[in-house]
């Protein structure tokens, strides 16, 4: 029944979009321009998408990754001004295509950019190093506020994902830390690893190792509900072992990243529905399912009004979190 | 103890047929990228990554590695026969390079970089392959403030022996910090020095300024003496390269010290192009004929090349097993090792013995299979200098100019190549050392975040600099390099007076 259900859909939605299909298919190689270094998970992601797309036979036109990672990804948010109306340039990021022009002056504003779809969340995680005395996420947080800016947080970049999530457990607990900001994940990875801070909020991906190995360990994981069953890790326990941070204490519900993928603002509509088609075929096809699973991230599959729905929300609440730690810069 | 078996299983997987085609391969595209200044190798294996997901990933990374070791020895070329470093790591290579193939002997100035840089590449590989399990060990001890120590050390190293003014060491410094201060801080999140240019967001690339600097300023140089590029008309045989290879023993010191540079370089990751840095530095204040450096040494050439390729290859170590790329290259093949399903750390080594062994047994085998292929192309490329000036300079342009915009494909760095060139020249000109400038350019942002991230943590203290043995050591001997040298003229300078007075 669901799969008639799925056929009639497709077929309708076939129907509907197949007049304007037939008028837009890329003339030249696409470029993918990513908002991160190269090796970076937003890079993943993005070379993900172009091995699946050609492998899978869903685009024939060859596809070109640029990395444009300059000021925190800014720098592909900008190249996307300059070429507006371009249809064959997709942007890869994550929320800090709306969030950078929050905290930092940009030449670029949303305006400049229109979302294609998001394509899965990464999730965020309170660990510790192994020996460290906290049992629970609410142990850790007592120990915070009984002697305040003693426990130090690693993060990747400054007013970014991490130090947003830091501040925003700072507010809603009431504890104080002091947070240090490194290059990337695997920096921050490390210096945990060596005792050099007392917790970071890695990705799982990023994390992965170092728990195997029993360095560090997890307290709590910043989702609604716990993470997808998984082989035991380390020490009989694996990701959906996990509590939740609500279970544990911490009254944050989510905290998600979404890996997304936008378009010039101004390119031809048909174009974005050609690219919306295209990538929903990559998020269902199972090499993607094979990429989520590796990387221990959320598959979803956001496109139009849904998209900007979860925009808005995600922007709103991270606005809410800049304003009270006095970095917007407008 | 069980290190060797393991190594001997790694070999069994890495001399396949299939493998060593792919090493072949490997080396033979990294000598192109590795030549054209700018397109570089992590540029060259990130092209190749989406190639790698069909191939099972012990595959892959022999492939990716080996283009790795291609592009470090292709660096070396431009660096000798233009002056223009092809990578990073091999800018110091120029500084004895150059003259030295000017001087007419392009044959011997490619074939010592191209035999130390092998040295260096197996001498890495061997500490490797004995001390895998203390390295990744000892690289954990590294934090901000440690790291802020290794950086220190390779600017005293570098710093505190140069022979220039030292105002002018000071000004070149000083400029090249302020360069690096360019677009987003790490630390603060708030942009710098880009007078509202939005193509300055994300800093001056070390790349255009180097290329700038180097090639363009090194042409106009020679546009002024007159046009003469001297075609040099020295023959070019093999034996030339076999004679060369004989002298090599005679700088067993010079090349044993660099291998240990760069495996300390390595292994705290503060990275080849420090490494070579620093090897140059010391290199020269070692040599009795110190003053001599810069006019086509042969120390000064393989100092700098043994350091670089055994970091570049001790490297791949914290990358295994920490998860930290200590290069642009190494993070963009951890970036590979995530999409194949292998997570680097600890447990690699313990769940993917093959994997990792198979890795390290290549090392072995496709740097010698680069050295061979390079010593192989050394006659074409010293072949290239015959060709006169009227001809080759337009192309040195066209090559600085297509190496410029490939590091970010933007039109704004064909400027700032431009800019860099008129300042090249009067660095030239005027007798202020480059080296400092680009020296400050590669290691003063991360040596400023390592600082910051330090004051962070200890609130703004000092001390932490010298909170922990391994910390002090670094700081001591930094601040040893820097004072000693001056100290040992001043008081020769005061002996020397006393007779005459």
């Amino acid at each position: 029944m669901t799969y008639l259900k799925t056929a009639l859909l497709a077929a309708t939605a076939i129907a509907a979009a197949a007049p304007a299909m037939a008028e837009w298919a890329p003339s030249r190689p696409i470029e993918f321009v990513v908002a991160s270094g190269a090796g970076g998970g937003t890079d993943n992601f993005a070379r993900t998408i172009q091995a699946t797309l050609n492998r899978e036979g869903i685009i024939d036109n060859s596809v070109v990754v640029l990395n444009k990672g300059g000021g925190s990804g800014a720098e592909a948010f900008l190249y996307a001004m300059q070429n507006e109306g371009d249809a064959h340039k997709l942007i890869f990021g994550t929320n800090n295509a709306y969030l950078l022009p929050h905290v930092a002056q940009m030449a670029y504003s949303m305006e400049n950019l229109d979302p294609v779809a998001a394509l899965a969340l990464d999730e965020f995680l309170i660990w510790v190093k192994a020996d460290a005395p906290y049992e629970t996420a609410a142990d850790f947080i007592e120990a915070a506020k009984a002697e305040p800016g003693s426990v130090t947080f690693g993060g990747s970049q400054s007013k970014d994902t991490d130090e947003t999530l830091v501040s925003l457990i700072e507010q809603t607990t009431g504890a104080e830390f002091k947070y240090v900001p490194f290059n990337g994940g695997g920096e921050v990875g490390v210096q945990l690893a060596g005792g050099h801070v007392d917790a970071h909020v890695n990705n799982p991906n990023e994390a992965l190792g170092q728990w195997q190995s029993g360095a560090i360990r997890p307290l709590c994981v910043f989702s609604p509900e716990r993470m997808a069953e998984s082989d035991p890790i380390h020490d009989g326990k694996g990701w959906h072992d996990i509590p939740t941070c609500q279970e544990s204490g911490v009254d944050i519900a989510s905290y998600r990243m979404p890996r997304t993928v936008w378009m010039p603002a101004g390119a031809d509509a048909e174009a974005k529905a050609f690219y919306t088609k295209a990538l929903r075929n990559v998020a269902e096809s199972d090499a993607w399912q094979e990429y989520l699973n590796k990387t221990s991230q959320t598959g979803v599959f956001l496109s139009g009004e849904e998209l900007s729905q979860f925009i808005t929300e995600n922007e709103t609440s991270a606005v809410e979190v800049f304003a009270a730690e006095g970095w917007t810069s407008q | 103890m069980g290190n060797f078996d393991l190594l001997m299983q790694g070999f069994g997987v890495a001399i396949t047929p299939m493998h060593l085609l792919l090493m072949v391969a490997g080396v033979l595209m990294g000598l192109v990228v590795g030549v054209l200044p700018g397109l570089g190798a992590p540029n060259g294996v990130s092209l190749l990554i989406p190639l790698t997901f069909s191939l099972d990933p012990t595959s892959a990374i022999i492939l990716l590695s080996s283009m790795y070791w291609g592009a470090l020895f292709g660096g070396s070329t431009t660096s000798i026969l233009f002056n223009i470093p092809g990578e990073p790591s091999s800018v110091a290579t120029t500084f004895d390079g150059y003259p030295m193939a000017r001087s007419g002997e392009s044959t011997r100035a490619l074939t010592l970089a191209f035999m130390s840089a092998g040295i260096g590449a197996l001498t890495g590989v061997i500490v490797i392959t004995l001390l895998a399990g203390w390295a990744s060990n000892f690289a954990l001890r590294f934090g901000a403030p440690e790291y802020f120590a290794v950086y220190f050390l390779a600017f005293a190293a570098f710093i505190g022996m140069g022979s220039a003014a030292p105002m002018k060491t000071m000004v070149a410094l000083t400029t090249g910090l302020l360069l690096s201060t360019v677009g987003m801080d790490t630390i603060t999140g708030s942009v710098r020095l880009t007078f509202g240019y939005s193509e300055l967001l994300s800093g001056i690339s070390f790349l255009v300024v180097v290329i700038g600097l180097f090639g363009i300023g090194e042409l106009l140089s020679t546009v002024q003496e007159g046009l003469r590029f001297r075609g040099v008309a020295s023959k070019i045989d093999l034996r030339d390269v076999l004679k060369t290879i004989g002298e090599l023993p005679r700088y067993w010191a010079t090349s044993l010290r660099s291998a240990l540079i760069g495996i300390w370089m390595g292994i705290t990751p503060g990275g080849p192009t420090a490494a070579s840095f620093m090897s140059y530095g010391i290199a020269r204040s070692a040599s009795r004929k110190g003053k001599a450096f810069g006019t086509g040494r042969p120390e000064g050439i393989i100092a700098p090349e043994t350091a670089d390729h055994s970091a570049g290859s001790c490297a791949m170590l914290p990358m295994l097993a920490l998860g930290v790329p200590s290069s642009a290259t190494a993070a963009v093949m951890m970036g590979g090792l995530m999409i194949w399903g292998l997570t680097p750390g600890p447990m690699l080594f313990a769940t993917k013995p093959d994997f990792v062994w198979g890795l390290i047994a290549s090392m072995y085998v496709s740097n010698l299979i680069g050295v061979v292929l390079v010593l192989a192309t050394v006659p074409m490329f010293a072949a290239l200098l015959r060709i006169p000036f009227a001809i080759i300079g337009p192309m040195i342009v066209a090559i600085c100019f297509v190496g410029a915009y490939t590091v970010s494909n933007s039109t704004f760095d064909l400027w700032l190549v431009l800019l860099f060139g008129m300042v090249g020249y009067l660095f030239s000109k005027l007798d202020y050392p480059i080296a400092p400038l680009v020296l400050a350019m590669v290691l003063g942002h991360k040596a400023e975040n390592a600082f910051h991230q330090s004051m962070v943590l200890s609130d703004g203290s000092l001390a932490i600099f010298f909170a922990n043995p391994l910390v002090s050591a670094i700081m001591v001997v930094g601040i040893a390099l820097l004072v000693v040298p001056k100290l040992l003229a001043f008081g020769s300078r005061f002996r020397r007076r006393i007779p005459v007075e």
